[in-house]
């Protein structure tokens, strides 16, 4: 389970969030400024909460009335960025394997066989980032936080840089990872249909507050 | 007109290992420093940057004069160094080592705060949440990126060291056999009749020798874009 309750002061905006969640997609809905990005970012570490808490599965990451923090490389949370982020020096194959050598964790070769049919990249992994198309980008880099073995993975936008067709490519790959991986995710979007097809709870965003909690039903249609 | 005689072949080696050693001994030194300028906002760091790059525009013969006053055998860090340490650079080839890279060290701090400037600081990001500590994000991450950049100033720097002659000839003087690099044994061969054709041969050498790390620092600049881009 994933318990948010923070509150972030950012310049003039000021994010104010409290939900907690059991579902294996959480959705983070909302317009572009509504605090989706800088929320994901606070269940990352990436960004420290003013005043709240963060706890998956009843394991504090964050408890700002105990000064308590757990730094980014410790909390075992993936993150899929909207821009890939794969690390240009390193083909596919290593960045892959970056996070298990990180984390040092045994390998996992059937894991590793089972993510690569699963997204379908296992021809391409002697290739370098810059040789990838977008779509095969986003899928390296969901294979690459997924074999860091996280307890908890982020999607910021996953196909927002992506047109309609490679989304379409992409989605299946997601609700096969939904299904199939066993980590549970959040998933941040600005699309009532991709959330649709792939999320069990929705939060609803409003200027960095929450407007509505629920089931996918909330979506504006 | 190439048989080249010992004490020019001398004059060859020292300026290689005084090379070599300055390089060697600056570059971490740079690296850390590339760092901190590049990436973080402290007190007095235009006065650092300008403090790095002091030995370009200071005459030569200044900064020899300063490290002479500095590391001489009666200078406040010589003295120490050679009561404590035994370490002496006056009139010692590591004096000229230490000269060359002083006077070469801007040359190899501003490729490497390029580099490092040039990284995308995103992918750091990315490497912490794959669970990689903040030092193992700078070698697995920052470094190989920054690597090009890195050989690149190493080269250029490396050139500058085993040209350099006016801090140099200043802080160590000119002995044969212990601190008479390529430059200063020009200088000493085109002052003596009959040091023409000698002179010549140790000019063509140096040519050649800056020629090489000026193309050498070129291929790995073009390497380091290369490599930004993951192809």
């Amino acid at each position: 389970m994933l318990r948010v309750e923070v509150s972030k002061q950012l310049g003039q905006f000021s994010v104010d969030v409290a939900f907690a969640s059991e579902g294996r997609v959480t959705g983070l809905f909302g317009p572009s400024g509504s605090g989706k990005t800088s929320l994901v970012s606070m269940i990352a570490g990436l960004m420290t909460p003013d005043r709240g808490v963060i706890s998956v599965d009843g394991e504090a990451l964050d408890d700002t009335t105990r000064r308590f923090h757990v730094a980014v490389h410790r909390r075992r949370i993936g993150y899929v960025f909207q821009d890939a982020r794969l690390f240009p020096h390193l083909d596919v194959r290593r960045n892959l394997d970056y996070g298990r050598r990180m984390n040092r964790l045994t390998r996992d070769a059937a894991q590793e066989k089972r993510l690569s049919e699963m997204l379908n990249i296992g021809h391409l992994l002697d290739r370098r980032p810059g040789q990838l198309s977008g779509g095969e980008r986003q899928r390296v880099a969901l294979g690459r936080a997924l074999l860091a073995q996280p307890r908890l993975l982020l999607l910021d936008e996953p196909l927002g840089s992506l047109d309609e067709d490679r989304k379409a490519e992409i989605l299946p790959y997601l609700m096969l990872l939904r299904d199939g991986a066993g980590v549970p995710m959040v998933y941040v979007s600005h699309d009532p249909d991709e959330l649709r097809q792939l999320a069990s709870h929705v939060v609803m965003l409003k200027r960095g507050r929450v407007a509505a909690f629920g089931g996918p039903e909330v979506l504006p249609a | 007109m190439f048989d080249i005689s010992t004490p020019e072949w001398m004059a060859v080696l020292l300026s290689l290992k005084v090379g070599v050693v300055a390089t060697l001994v600056a570059t971490p030194i740079a690296i850390a420093l590339a760092w901190a300028l590049a990436r973080y906002e402290f007190w007095g760091k235009s006065i650092v940057d300008a403090a790095v790059h002091l030995p370009l525009v200071l005459p030569p013969v200044v900064t020899g004069y300063l490290l002479l006053l500095t590391f001489g055998k009666r200078g406040l860090v010589g003295g120490w160094l050679d009561d404590h340490l035994g370490i002496v650079f006056a009139f010692r080839w590591t004096g000229a080592a230490l000269a060359c890279g002083v006077m070469s060290f801007p040359l190899l701090v501003r490729p490497i705060r390029l580099s490092i400037e040039a990284i995308d600081r995103r992918l750091e990001q990315a490497a912490s949440t794959l669970g990689a500590s903040p030092w193992k994000v700078f070698a697995t991450v920052t470094l190989p990126l920054a690597l090009p950049g890195i050989l690149a100033g190493m080269v250029l720097g490396f050139a500058k060291a085993i040209g350099e002659f006016g801090a140099t000839i200043t802080f160590v003087s000119n002995i044969p056999g212990e601190t008479q690099t390529i430059s200063s044994a020009i200088y000493s061969l085109i002052q003596t009749p009959d040091g023409d054709a000698a002179g010549m041969r140790l000019v063509i050498i140096s040519i050649a020798m800056s020629m090489a790390a000026l193309i050498a620092s070129e291929v790995f600049t073009r390497r380091a874009t290369r490599r930004l881009h993951g192809i």
